[in-house]
């Protein structure tokens, strides 16, 4: 039997945590996501599954706590907002670095600095690009519904293990907030001593009598070693690149124009495009699923077909870059954004649009 | 059918829960919801609304700016969505408490006397309820059964000795519930 | 001439299987190699290799994980105690210790001790203090001597202008979640006798979950002091050993009355 229910995003990614089989959760309060410990702290994880919650004594503390967790061969989850993950930035470089699997969840808002608790998708840049220090990559999913949140927190299991490489899921304080409904999927098993042997050897467990020690480390103090560590985790990101891009189309098999948008903006233009439908302009959306790796190809593939693109985000303009790059600026990219946790309403976003291709 | 509603009021009146029971009520009919909060620094004391979609369809946006059914409960949320009904669309309000009554022409107009009747029930806490019934008498979207479902599922357990008290008001409101004006 | 005494039965000492055969890298002299040989020994003496997970810091100690012969994670510098944290949370039976500098466990990851200590995770913690940042080339550690120099206290560590040398040791034996505080010394064999009877209770320790076991160990860095290794072992006697006196502090969750 189905279980339906209505949840916020926050908590059905927290249910998610426990029915995916993480083994530890480790994290610190900030606004606009805590109701992700509190749900857990609620649910007794520990009695449920035997997943181990903490809390942590910062943002810091908890990125820590996931990197010697994912080393050690767990499966490990934090989530956190923008001033949360600025501070978690270096941890992420050491795990990236250290090829650690693990999901870090970062529910946007309002920056820069203290900034406000409203949704934003400001820290797009971050996501992607980097954020800590060195040449590495996160694979960044960005839900756009509850029951995406929950689904995605069991695809970053899968994902970041079939990578070794830690998993964002990259949302804001509206999808964390709202509820909607949710069809939660089946409890699978956290993995067994017998699994983490098998499918983590590198993971420092104590050392095997008959076998070498680990060592976790993500220092190579020579650079050709190091470099030849660089080359390996851009292959890697290749590979990803080629394998785990995931986008959705929305009406826009007869479309002239293509909107751009991602998580929360995705649904509001999916409410724009129905009203410049109702206009009797074509118009559909392509929805970045994976924000890392970007569905260039879909963008491209367009480029000759279409009259524009236009993309809304709630910042002042990042991943339209990304469109800009993905296009060769074969066509005219329009972009509008709001800001400081405003949400742009399906109306606003129409105007901009029949404003920047009129 | 896709129904788009702002219920807005003081917080503490208990308009976000009256979202979240309607919410359920349409997940249990196995209808597609979003209920979209005010949060944060409003929530502690000031006004309170919530965005609440039940469709048939994959909803779009889970916030608007123009909406099907505006449930009003003070004075700033009337000062503040009056305007936001769609034409056509419907306004239902408390006028405890209102010193000016919606104005708009080309709406339907509804009102409840939702905290009247709850200090007469001496339940005041389930002012939300009778607003909740006066407006599914307007627009039965929901079945009556899926409201006790959704009921159930919203509250705690602890305070399921309630439920009964709340469907009373739910009926309550059914009957009180006037209109003032059809277009 | 003397191949006829090299015979089992007159080993009188042996280097135990938990060091790896890498030669050491810290300077000669330092305090560290014997540090890291008496925790090592301890883990085979209690059977414990397969069961202990090291975490090593940012500092001279970087590399420790090169000479024991253990799983080790290398933490970010400062967060050795949340790495130590989350391992043995996810692995409630292993033996989990961390081994820190000064700069890293009473600068940066004061933080991350004050908290581990305080939730009192079932984990050892390894201090070693020597007064100075080793590894960056001699800078003011958070545990510099009042007057001492350093190339970032060039004239000496002026108290009221740089603060005061932090007793971290003393400061978390407060907390009701550390259970064993001590400290200790390496540079002679009678002390480094002493110090590894502390680390193996501390290893006991954990296994009882009582909470942290904090073990000090006040150390030499005669690169860093600009001295002869000898003359640094003099001068630590003289000038550390008053400030960071020797000894158990907490014994059993109960302050040693002195």
């Amino acid at each position: 039997m189905k279980e339906l229910r209505l949840m916020k995003g926050n908590e059905a990614m927290a249910e998610a945590m426990i029915r995916a089989g993480y083994d530890g959760y480790f994290g610190y309060p900030i606004t606009p996501q805590s109701e992700v410990m509190e749900y857990l702290q609620a649910e007794r994880p520990m009695e449920r599954t035997g997943m181990v919650v903490l809390q942590a004594e910062s943002e810091v503390a908890s990125i820590n706590m996931l990197y010697g967790g994912a080393g050690s061969g767990k499966n490990v989850v934090t989530s956190s907002s923008s001033p949360g993950i600025s501070l978690m930035q270096e941890g992420l470089s050491y795990i990236a670095g250290a090829e650690l699997p693990c999901l870090v969840i970062n529910v946007q808002r309002g920056g820069p600095g203290l900034g406000d608790i409203q949704p934003a998708q400001a820290d797009y840049f971050q996501a992607v690009k980097g954020g800590g220090h060195g040449d590495y990559k996160l694979i960044v999913i960005a839900p756009a519904s509850v029951q995406e949140s929950s689904d995605f927190v069991k695809l970053a299991l899968e994902l970041s293990n079939k990578y070794r490489n830690p998993v964002m899921i990259l949302t804001d304080g509206a999808i964390g907030q709202m509820m909607e409904k949710v069809e939660l999927f089946p409890h699978q098993p956290r993995w067994t001593i017998e699994e983490i042997k098998e499918k983590k050897p590198w993971a420092t467990f104590g050392k095997p009598a008959d076998g070498e020690r680990r060592i976790i480390t993500s220092l190579d103090l020579l650079p050709e070693k190091l470099e030849a560590h660089n080359t390996h985790l851009q292959e890697k990101y290749r590979t990803i690149e080629k394998n785990e891009v995931r986008y959705e189309e929305i009406m826009c098999e007869d479309a002239e124009y293509i909107f751009v948008a991602y998580g929360l903006a995705s649904r509001i233009c999916q409410k724009t495009i129905q009203l410049l439908r109702d206009k009797g302009i074509k118009v559909g959306i392509v929805r970045p699923i994976t924000l890392y790796p970007f569905p260039k190809d879909i963008l491209k593939s367009y480029a000759s077909k279409v009259k524009g693109f236009f993309v809304v985000e709630m910042n002042a303009g990042q991943m339209v870059e990304d469109v800009q790059l993905a296009v060769e600026c074969k066509e005219k990219v329009g972009f509008y954004g709001r800001t400081g946790g405003v949400l742009p309403t399906p109306e606003e976003v129409m105007e901009a649009f029949e404003k920047s291709f009129k | 059918m896709t129904e788009e509603i702002i219920i807005a009021g003081f917080g503490g009146q208990g308009v976000l829960s009256m979202g979240k029971i309607l919410a359920y009520s349409g997940v249990m009919q196995e209808q597609e919801v979003s209920w979209m909060p005010s949060y944060g620094p409003e929530m502690r004391g000031g006004t309170a609304n919530v965005t609440v979609i039940i469709s048939d369809e994959r909803i779009s946006s889970p916030t608007l700016k123009k909406y099907d059914t505006a449930i009003l409960l003070n004075q700033q949320s009337m000062d503040k969505f009056e305007e936001t009904v769609k034409p056509g669309g419907l306004l239902l309000y408390d006028p405890n408490g209102i010193t000016r009554h919606p104005k708009r022409t080309d709406i339907t107009i509804y009102k409840v006397e939702a905290a009247a009747e709850a200090a007469k029930m001496r339940a005041p806490k389930t002012f939300n309820m009778v607003v909740l019934g006066a407006y599914l008498k307007i627009k039965p979207i929901v079945k009556m059964e899926n409201v006790n479902k959704g009921l159930k599922k919203s509250l705690p357990e602890r305070h399921h000795h309630m439920i009964p008290m709340n469907e009373d008001a739910i009926s309550q409101g059914e009957k009180i519930v006037e209109l003032v004006q059809e277009v | 001439m003397y191949t006829e005494l090299i015979k089992p039965e007159n080993l009188v000492y042996t280097k135990t299987k938990v060091m790896t055969d890498k030669e050491l890298s810290y300077c000669p002299g330092c305090g560290h190699g014997t540090a890291h040989r008496i925790i090592m020994e301890v883990i085979e003496e209690m059977g414990i290799q397969g069961e202990t997970i090291g975490v090593a810091p940012v500092g001279c100690s970087v590399l420790a994980y090169e000479f024991m012969n253990i799983d080790v994670q290398q933490a970010a510098h400062g967060r050795a105690p949340a790495l130590a944290t989350a391992i043995k949370r996810l692995w409630p039976e292993k033996y989990v210790f961390t081994y820190q500098g000064d700069g890293d466990l009473a600068a940066i990851g004061t933080a991350e001790t004050i908290h581990a200590c305080n939730r009192g995770e079932n984990i050892v913690i390894v201090f070693i203090n020597n007064g100075i940042y080793g590894m960056t080339g001699g800078q003011m550690a958070p545990t510099t001597l009042p007057n001492m120099k350093s190339s970032t206290s060039p004239y000496g560590r002026d108290e009221v202008e740089m603060g005061h040398p932090l007793k971290m040791t003393e400061l978390v034996a407060n907390l009701p979640g550390v259970y064993y505080v001590t400290r200790q010394a390496v540079h002679k064999p009678g002390h480094v006798r002493k110090a590894k009877k502390a680390i193996r209770k501390a290893f006991e320790n954990t296994a009882k979950k009582t909470g942290v076991s904090f073990v000090e160990i006040v150390s030499n860095c005669n690169s860093g002091w600009k001295m002869r290794p000898t003359d640094a072992n003099q001068w630590m006697e003289d000038n550390m050993f008053p400030y960071y006196q020797l000894g158990d502090i907490k014994v059993d969750g109960l302050f040693v009355n002195k």
